[in-house]
């Protein structure tokens, strides 16, 4: 039986087996994988504590190899630390952690591929800010992260994770769609809600191009991890409250991989198109190249 | 499914395709030479020849051949690493007909004057597929143990080879035997679902025909 083609598959997966999400997904990847369940979660705690520990070792200093990425997430904390945030320090902590690890990424510290590299920070984002606050357990944490990757196996089987096949909307998009299914599990949703809580946050993110300036997974990636945890963030809170997709979660996906194999190459990340076009683009682009 | 395609490979960054694939692409060529990288003749492809320097992928190739894995909190730090440890690397780039444009062309040395020469690509998410091993067409991806036998085109050496491993209990995942001309030099690629031992590696090149043996576990 193949679970992970569609989320109605996955959701009945578990029902039928009358497990939790989480706990379905752990044990179809422990099986698949031949690992052990115990070895999967400690694998998985590790997964945890190299994102608290990247976004614990954040240096402000640092900068990318480019030199133009690095230092945002420090004026961030700054301005929300004067009490000058407009949405708050809740918000303003999602924003700056999301930042910290785009920019952590992009100076070649270690990061943990969610599900891409470029946007390592959509989960974290979410997560991190979410425990200090309500002082969650790792436990309910790496619960919520086997939630994410279920969500995230659909996702790529059904449609990509690859911005290079299907635009940002594939790695952005697709971490903001795992992260709000997590951050519904965190809340204490139930399995409906998470799927639309994926769907809703995956629909507002569709058809974003990938144009890395210069080829580089710097701009505009680093504060597009940004807008992908406040994306997460909004589409949990519809959810939670009740509210659906109009649009069966399936068939949102199916879309995205439709609006993927519509998108240009040049807006497939082979920096050609979209910001990597603009002309001071271009210009960075014949300095660093 | 495996969860940690979604969630993960832990990396150093900025690319898991530019960054942690060429880590990987460089550590199994250094399992192939069997140890320590003296000298290294790197050639990118591609966009690694395009966009290379800004993913790090110069670093990460260089930590690779210094035995790194593609966590390894050192990657940016290669090349001063590589100076301290003797390891002379030159950077060029090379056009690679028909090739994966995430590709690099690895000529490597050890310090005894052992020599092995790699073709290999990173196809996305960390994965790789080393392509072309001592000017010989092949394709495995380094994700099991994999024995890579260069051998005379003669009747018996597949039969002799599995023969060994039947006899430690290793089983056969994957095969394949490609050969540049009808008794001439032959070569096969076996991805086993066992660690393979080195002593099984050198019954291998002792056995008569074998020219070349190697292992990347």
């Amino acid at each position: 039986m193949v679970y992970f083609d569609s989320i109605e598959h996955m959701l009945a997966g578990a029902k039928e087996r009358e497990l939790p999400l989480w706990q379905f997904v752990l044990r179809v990847s422990a099986g698949d994988t031949g690992m052990t369940e115990g070895a999967s979660w400690q694998q998985m705690q590790r997964t945890l504590d190299a994102m608290r520990a990247c976004d614990e070792d954040y240096d402000p200093e640092a900068r990318s190899r480019s030199g133009l990425v690095g230092g945002d997430a420090e004026k961030l904390r700054l301005a929300v630390d004067r009490g000058e945030s407009i949405s708050g320090p809740f918000v303003g902590d999602i924003l700056q952690t999301a930042l910290r690890m785009g920019e952590s990424n992009a100076c070649m510290c270690r990061i943990v591929a969610a599900p891409t590299a470029g946007a390592c920070g959509v989960l974290p984002a979410v997560l991190l800010p979410y425990a200090r606050r309500y002082q969650t357990r790792d436990s309910e944490l790496i619960r919520a992260l086997y939630v994410a990757a279920g969500f995230g196996a659909v996702i790529a089987a059904r449609a990509s994770i690859s911005g290079a096949q299907s635009g940002c909307q594939a790695e952005i998009g697709a971490a903001a769609g795992m992260a709000a299914a997590a951050l519904v599990y965190l809340h204490g949703g139930d399995e409906e809600q998470m799927a639309h809580g994926c769907a809703i946050a995956l629909k507002n993110l569709m058809g974003l191009v990938c144009d890395p300036v210069a080829g580089l997974v710097e701009i505009p990636c680093v504060k597009r991890n940004a807008i992908g945890a406040m994306d997460a963030l909004s589409a949990a809170e519809l959810a939670l409250a009740g509210i659906r997709s109009r649009i069966p979660p399936d068939e949102v996906i199916d879309a995205m991989r439709a609006v993927g194999e519509a998108l240009p190459p040049s807006l497939r990340e082979t920096g050609r198109g979209g910001l990597a076009a603009t002309p001071t683009a271009q210009a960075l682009r014949s300095v660093l190249l | 499914m495996n969860v940690f395609d979604l969630i993960g490979p832990i990396m150093v960054g900025p690319s898991s395709s530019h960054t942690a694939g060429a880590v990987r692409i460089a550590l199994v060529g250094r399992k192939l030479l069997g140890g320590r990288v003296a000298e290294a003749e790197i050639l990118l492809h591609g966009s690694f020849a395009d966009t290379g320097r800004g993913h790090g992928t110069d670093r990460a190739l260089v930590a690779g051949l210094l035995g790194m894995e593609s966590d390894d909190r050192r990657i940016p730090d290669s090349f001063e690493m590589a100076r301290q440890l003797g390891l002379a690397f030159r950077f060029g780039t090379v056009e690679l007909r028909g090739a994966h444009p995430n590709s690099v062309l690895l000529r490597l040395k050890s310090p005894t004057g052992d020599a092995v020469e790699l073709e290999a690509a990173s196809i996305g998410g960390g994965r790789i597929e080393v392509r072309r091993l001592d000017g010989m067409p092949l394709c495995f991806t380094a994700e099991q143990p994999t024995l890579i036998v260069t051998n005379a085109d003669q009747p018996g050496s597949v039969a002799d080879v599995s023969h060994l491993l039947a006899a430690r209990g290793i089983n056969i995942a994957t095969f394949q035997v490609n050969r540049d001309s009808r008794g001439g030099r032959a070569i096969m690629v076996i991805e086993c679902d066992a660690t393979l031992p080195a002593s099984l590696v050198d019954e291998v090149a002792d056995l008569p025909g074998i020219l070349k043996a190697v292992c990347v576990n």
